[in-house]
């Protein structure tokens, strides 16, 4: 899942302060679990933001208001016309979301009411793990299950750097070393002898490097094209 | 000849090769590199020009190797895979080789949150690159030497002739894979090594064991790193704090001992320390040019360049070898 982390709301209070009407939009999905972005949290945010105007003595409407999801269309639709009634939008989405959203709002402005840290699982409750980092080429298999470009703080490809003390990261000891884990988990596995060959120099192209990607899938476009319910779900506003 | 550098001669020939460290300075001003060059030039066969080390800004390794090899030192230019992607470390691979550099160690660099273990302000919001690692960055020196071509795969009209080297940190966890980090680095086309500072020569001489079961001393010029030891607090904070170093008690109760001789006398137990550092540091010398396998040795004497000169000849490495 995303997760993302809660602004501090002295950010989000200059972000939103010369704003007459504005509505705090929570997700429910990803950053509702992490306890980020939710309707829930929504509402906290949108009674902190008119604590503050009453503090600062500035007359404004804020109110909060949720929905499943801020990346597919068919779940903000219903009420989008009750959202375009405000001057300000601060989705506490994603930055998926956000972005999303923002090219279907016309003139409201719509800004981030959370940040995106990262995709990741949640290890315990209340705590999040960084586990993928979406580069568009899995090589999960050869590495024991363990991301090296996700986990290692250099995205080393051919094992460990010098700096492994304990089996933790040169950058911090609460870090764990990604190349001491995958080393450990690949001779439990028995499949250590994997990493002796030297993998050659990635082609990044199938990360953020090669441009705001895109997956398309021809053959369900085809058929919601023939059905005639083309909702354009697919990818950014056509 | 792959390069022709002195390093690489030396080695050809047999004797135990000798390699030192210049630390670039934080300034624009290259004269100390000029000046640091001159204390080494002479006392050992070729001298690295750190990259940035500690993720630290200072005069660049290339800047700095054209420097000292204008003072007549050969250099090793470093490379670290941090700051640059694959397109401008080819572009100053041409161009350090354009400028008379022969030598190249490829390592991954300091992480950018180190700012010198927290003692500068350093950059630790600066965006690390780790588009290649180290072997597959020696893979690249390989191909543009041997094969004339560029990774994409463009040809080099000329081609840069580096003798390529990578580092090794023999005792670092997990430690039982460091020897197939090394032999990666072997089969990406490391012609040397030379390896984290040793002081627990028992450790290194094991690792070394597998190093020549596996053959890997053969293929590689294995130079094994020494770091000059100026205090008992450096070599504490070395053996509690630097990844894969872990330093003998007793080598720490001689510093201390020697620090203690000088009672309060601040400057004396400078000195003592130093001297007691220079003969560790000997003995060490020796230690690891008797590992079966070893042909020379890396001495870092870090902000102290000076005293390389002292230890080479207290250790019976010089003269140099010279050739015509």
């Amino acid at each position: 899942m995303i997760v993302g982390s809660q602004k501090p709301i002295e950010e989000i209070w200059e972000m939103v302060r010369d704003f007459k009407k504005v509505l705090v939009f929570g997700c429910n999905t990803c950053v509702a679990i992490c306890h980020a972005g939710g309707e829930k949290e929504a509402e906290t945010i949108a009674s902190l933001i008119r604590m503050r105007a009453q503090q600062e003595g500035k007359e404004m409407v804020v109110d909060h208001l949720g929905v499943m999801r801020h990346c597919e269309p068919e779940y903000f639709d219903p009420v989008m016309d009750e959202v375009r009634k405000y001057d300000l939008i601060l989705s506490t989405a994603c930055g998926v979301g956000v972005n999303f959203l923002s090219d279907r709002t016309g003139s409201v402005p719509v800004y981030p009411g959370i940040n995106t840290s990262f995709y990741g699982a949640v290890e315990a409750p209340g705590s999040f793990v960084e586990l993928c980092a979406g580069c568009g080429n899995c090589i999960l298999h050869m590495t024991g299950g363990i991301c090296p470009i996700a986990r290692c703080s250099k995205t080393l490809m051919n094992g460990p750097c010098g700096g492994t003390n304990d089996g933790k990261c040169e950058v911090s000891k609460d870090i764990d070393c990604a190349w001491y884990l995958i080393v450990e988990r690949m001779k439990q596995l028995g499949t250590l002898e994997k990493l002796s060959e030297v993998l050659p120099p990635r082609n990044w192209s199938t990360s953020r490097d090669g441009g705001p990607r895109r997956v398309s899938l021809e053959h369900i476009r085809a058929y919601e094209a023939q059905e005639g319910q083309d909702s354009g779900t697919a990818g950014g506003m056509k | 000849m792959k390069s022709g550098s002195n390093l690489e001669r030396v080695i050809a020939s047999g004797k135990p090769a000798v390699t030192a460290e210049l630390g670039p300075p934080m300034s624009a001003d290259g004269h100390e590199v000029r000046k640091k060059a001159g204390l080494l030039k002479g006392f050992c066969d070729a001298a690295n020009v750190t990259d940035c080390q500690t993720a630290v800004v200072r005069i660049s390794s290339i800047a700095a190797a054209a420097i000292a090899l204008q003072e007549g030192l050969e250099p090793v230019m470093q490379m670290t895979c941090r700051d640059r992607n694959r397109i401008a470390m080819q572009a100053d691979l041409l161009g350090g080789a354009a400028l008379g550099l022969k030598n190249c160690l490829c390592i991954a660099g300091d992480h950018q949150s180190f700012s010198a273990a927290g003692r500068l302000k350093g950059h630790p919001g600066a965006k690390n690159v780790y588009d290649v690692d180290t072997c597959q960055l020696v893979g690249i020196l390989k191909k543009m030497r041997d094969e004339g071509k560029q990774e994409g795969g463009d040809p080099l009209e000329a081609a840069p002739k580096f003798f390529i080297g990578a580092s090794w940190t023999p005792m670092a966890d997990p430690v039982d894979f460091r020897p197939v980090n090394l032999m990666k680095k072997v089969n990406a086309g490391a012609d040397f090594i030379q390896t984290q500072g040793i002081y627990d020569i028992e450790g290194f001489r094991s690792q070394m064991e597998k190093i020549r079961k596996m053959g890997l001393h053969e293929r590689t010029a294995i130079l094994g790193g020494i770091i000059v030891p100026k205090s008992a607090m450096m070599l504490k904070y070395m053996d509690s704090s630097v990844a894969g170093v872990s330093v003998p008690k007793s080598l720490i109760d001689r510093m201390n001992k020697a620090k203690a001789a000088a009672g309060e006398d601040k400057k004396k137990a400078r000195e003592l320390q130093e001297q007691e550092g220079i003969k560790i540091t000997i003995e060490l010398i020796h230690q690891v040019l008797e590992t079966p396998g070893v042909k020379g040795v890396h001495i870092q004497a870090i902000e102290w360049e000076s005293a390389i000169e002292g230890i080479v000849k207290a250790a019976g490495l010089y003269p140099r070898p010279t050739f015509d």
